[in-house]
Parts: structure tokens; sequence; C-alpha cells
């Protein structure tokens, strides 16, 4: 008897087990758009227009039930952040919103979603299936965060209950006079005390102002892109580099070299770091940091100080709004652990043409970048055309991997969600 | 070095094509050639790298100078945004702009009526010169 019931349920079982397998399988693979979304990739890849939002979306995250967070920088309905449900294809629509507030961070962690304004960072509770509990009464943890020339507030936990909140610089160089031209820089550069760096709070403490918070790293000029890396478990910040050098300095740097200098710089930090805003930048042609005008250089002359040297370094102004550590498994081994970058793209290069407005991808190996970064995802501006005059139709602005591996990106420009899947 | 000699080449041609498309204007627009080539040259120079080659600016960062209530609107006040800049975020026509707009204190006030005559003849826009007792009269104004 025990026999013949074995002899039934374990083909039943088998046969269980193979179905939900394919189903698996079946669900991994959504179909990309005949056009890929208009997107330029590497072989073997496509993508599907997920969503057009027609705002700003900004940072997004994905979870494993197809909910869709995209944090918005304009108030759409009166909601600043977005749910979106997707649906078997691949596409999604809005089915919430909540928040009265815009900004740019947006994240999800041991069971609660932060989110962040201007000037505070919330949290939701969220339920089994990752919806918010109570959309109407977040948990404000931390509040009266500056906002100046750089406001947005890009957010990212470690693994110890701490939140890293980026509080960007409220000038370009930190001149008496803010872009002026010749202007000189403020002795000791005061606002470093409150801004121009990253600053670490407990994501489970309500109300933390500057006193309660601990300035993890300085001389960050402003961070968009942060992600934290598992494999160092440390914490990597993309800098948005200074504007500006030959307006500001005519004398010292031709159009040229302002439209390429200085890099846009990866790096991983510690606590203490200083990456060396507004004393110094980084020329990624001669990798040295130099000194600023502002303070006395002369686009040669290298920096004095304890400024850590940057992880990886990219072209000038090319704006990078994300980062990325991809540890999904859809994708081919080589990107397992390397970092995708989605460079916004530059204004500051004109008379130049411009450029960015696309997707990187950045190797690494055992934890540390290894080899040159490639442009993965390119086409967000429609044409060569379009990206030289910096009239993109998509700028790039956030990344986020789905449970399956795709790669999600948002645009802030006309707020589309792209989702990009390995075919083979 | 060959490829910034022919940017220079461009650059020039089009300035030229600008003052003589410019010159063929009506007169009654008012833009005088000499002012509109003039003030071309200081655009290229102090204005373009942030509100760029088109006078489109950029998005949240950058205000456009066509269609925008500050160029077609009160003189004066043009001439103090030129002349004294504008604070990170100010509100312009229901936007933010988060960038600094720097005093242009290295400009003559000839100078500064010239590049507005060109903003104010360019990128769409078809307003009146402004003329160097316009900005000598804002100048007045500020001192009150």
């Amino acid at each position: 008897m025990k026999r013949n019931i074995l002899k039934y349920v374990l083909p039943a079982a088998l046969l269980a087990v193979s179905i939900s397998l394919y189903a698996l399988k079946a669900d991994t693979g959504v179909a990309p758009d005949a056009d890929n979304a208009g997107l330029k990739l590497p072989e073997g890849f496509g993508a599907l227009k997920v969503a057009d939002l027609g705002g700003q979306a900004r940072h997004l995250v994905v979870t494993p039930e197809g909910l869709i967070y995209v944090k918005l920088n304009r108030l759409k309905d009166g909601k600043g952040v977005l749910i979106l449900k997707e649906n078997a294809t691949g596409k999604a629509d809005v089915v919430g919103g909540f928040g009265n507030y815009i900004g740019t961070g947006i994240c999800i962690k041991d069971g609660y979603l932060y989110s962040s304004s201007n000037y505070d960072v919330f949290r939701y509770k969220l339920n089994a299936k990752n919806e918010i509990i109570d959309p109407n009464s977040p948990e404000k943890i931390i509040t009266g965060l500056k906002a100046g020339e750089h406001p947005t507030k890009s957010i990212v936990l470690d693994n110890l209950g701490n939140i890293y909140v980026n509080i960007g610089a409220n000038s370009n160089s930190c001149q008496e006079k803010d872009r002026q031209q010749g202007s000189m820089g403020i002795k000791g550069c005061p606002i470093l005390d409150s801004a121009a760096g990253i600053w670490q709070f407990k994501a489970n403490k309500l109300n933390q102002t500057y006193k309660d918070g601990i300035r993890y790293a300085t001389g960050l000029r402003n961070v968009v892109g942060l992600d934290w890396n598992q494999q160092d478990n440390q914490l990597f910040v993309m800098q948005h580099g200074r504007d500006q050098l030959h307006s500001i300095f005519p004398t010292m740097f031709t159009d040229k070299e302002s439209a390429l200098l200085p890099a846009e710089c990866l790096y991983a930090l510690k606590k203490g770091d200083n990456a060396g805003w507004p004393y110094m930048y980084y020329n990624q042609m001669e990798h040295k940091k130099i000194m600023a005008p502002e303070y006395g250089g002369d686009g040669k002359k290298e920096a004095i100080g304890n400024f850590i040297d940057p992880a990886a370094a990219y072209p000038g102004h090319m704006a990078p709004n994300a980062l990325l550590f991809y540890t999904g498994n859809m994708f081919p081994e080589k990107y397992k652990n390397g970092a995708f970058i989605a460079f916004h793209g530059s204004w500051n290069r004109a008379p130049e043409p411009q450029a960015g407005y696309f997707v990187v991808f950045q190797p690494f190996k055992n934890g540390k970048p290894f080899g040159d970064w490639e442009v993965f995802a390119d086409n967000f501006s429609g044409s060569v055309a379009k990206t030289a005059a910096g009239r993109a139709d998509h700028r790039p602005c956030g990344l986020a991997q789905g449970s399956d591996g795709s790669l999600y990106v948002s645009d802030d420009s006309k707020g589309s969600i792209y989702r990009i899947v390995y075919k083979k | 070095m060959k490829i910034t000699f022919i940017t220079a080449v461009c650059l020039s041609l089009m300035i030229s094509l600008q003052a003589s498309a410019q010159a063929k204007k009506p007169a009654a627009l008012a833009s005088p050639a000499a002012s509109v080539a003039a003030g071309q040259k200081i655009y290229l120079q102090y204005c373009l790298s942030c509100h760029m080659m088109d006078g489109g600016g950029v998005p949240n960062m950058n205000p456009p100078l066509s269609n925008t209530s500050y160029v077609k609107g009160d003189k004066s006040k043009l001439i103090k945004v030129v002349l004294n800049g504008l604070p990170p975020s100010t509100d312009i026509d229901g936007q933010s702009y988060s960038n600094t707009m720097p005093a242009q204190t290295a400009l003559t006030d000839q100078q500064v009526a010239d590049v507005l005559t060109y903003v104010r003849s360019s990128f769409g826009n078809k307003y009146p010169a402004i003329k160097l007792a316009d900005v000598k009269a804002a100048k007045g104004a500020k001192k009150k």
C-alpha cells in the first residue's frame, strides 16, 4: 500500500516541481518590445518600456511581487511616490501613490520602504507582500537637512541598521561668489560642516537632525548615485564633479579641457574619508588629484591634503545619477557583482558636444573596479545629434534590480520606466 | 587642433549668418545689428555654458531664455538679473532652478545692453532692444 502511494505521489510531485520550475522560467521570460524600447543594448539583451509616467521619475525600487515604487521630483496628482503593479507581460499600471513631497531617494530594506524629500527621510512599514501598510502615517526618521544648489537626498542602508544620506554642496566650488568669473574659494569652506558629504543616521530612530548623525565622509560636492556593495560590505558613491573650469578661469582652461574635466568619480568610502571638494578635482587623463583654481591651483599643481583616490574615474559632466551593484542571476557571469551607472547626461560641455545619457557597466573583480567601463544601454536621448545638443528625449536617472535579475531604469525627463532583460 | 579650427570656423560662420539675418530684420523691431552681433560674442563667452547654444537652459538647473516672463517682461528687472545675479531656486514662471546666476560684474553697461539685445532678438524672442540708457536707468533705480 505504502509503495503504491509512493508510486503515484512521486511522479505527481515531480510533475508539480517541474511545472512550478517552468512557471518560474516563464515569469522571467517577459518579452522585450520589438524596438527594445528605443535602446541600444549589447548582443543578447532586450528591453521593454514598463510604463510612461509623464513625470520626473527619479530613483525607483522593485519588489518580488511586481510592485514598483517610483520617487518623483514633481508631484503627480498631489503624490510624490507612485506605486505601479506589473502584469504578466511586464507592463505596469499606476495603482496608487502617496507622500506629498518631491524628492529623489527611495529604497527598501528589512520590511520598510525609505523615501526622501529634499529635507527629510521617511519610512513606511511594509506587509509580507511588500505593500505599504499605512501610506498616510510614515515615520519621519531624519529632518531639517540643508537643501541648496544640490538639494536632492539619495539614500542607502547597510546591514547594521544605518542609513546613509547625501547632502549636496550649496555651491559649485565654494567660491566667495558662486560661479562668478575669477571669484576665489572661501577660506575653510564652512559649508563642509553640514553639506558636501555623506551623513550616517540610525534607520529606526525618529526625528534625527544633524546632531544625531555622523558626517561619515566629506569633500563630496554632490552625490546622487550610491549603493552598498555587499561583497565589500562598503558604501560606494558617484560624485558629480564641479562645473565651469573654463568660464570661471578662462585663462587657465580651454573650452575643450573644461568639457572633459574634472572626472566624475566613483569612490569606495570608509568612515572619515575626505574626497577633497572644494580644494581639488580629479584629472582622469593624468590620473592626478589637481588643486582647484579657487584654492591656488593653476590646472597643473597637484592637490595637497589627505584626500582619497577614486576607485574609478569617468569623463566630466556626464552626471552619474544612479549606481547599482548587480547581484542578479539573469545576466551573463561577467556582470555579477559589477556596477551599473546611469549617466543622466551633461550640460556643462558647451560649446563642445554634450555627452552621457546612457547606462554604463563597470566590471568589478574581488570587490574592486577591474578593467575598462563600457556603455551598456544607449540611445535614451533618441539620436547622436540630440545627445550632442543636450536635448535628450529621455534621461536615465534611477536603477533597480528585479528579483529575476532584470535591470530597471527610470527616466526623469518623460517618466519612462525601462526593463532590460537577457534573452538567451 | 583641426577640430578646434573647424569649430572656430563654424562658430564665426554662425555668428556672421546670425548677424546678417538680424540685419535683414525690419527696422521696426529696433534691434541694431551691431548691438546684436556684439551681444552674441558676449553670450558665447559668458552665458552659453549655462543657458546653452539654443538658449533653452537646462531643466531644473538653469532657466531657458525663450518664452519666459523674465526676458519678455520689464526691462529693468531683466537688466538687474545680469547686473546682480539671482539666488538658487528662484521661482521663474512656476519652475524652480537650482543653480546660482552669478552677477556679471565683468561686463560694461554697453555689453549688458548688447547681450540682452541679442537675447531678446534670438531663440524665438522678438522683443525691442535694450539700450545703454536702459542699463544706466536700471542701475540708478537700484541705488534708491
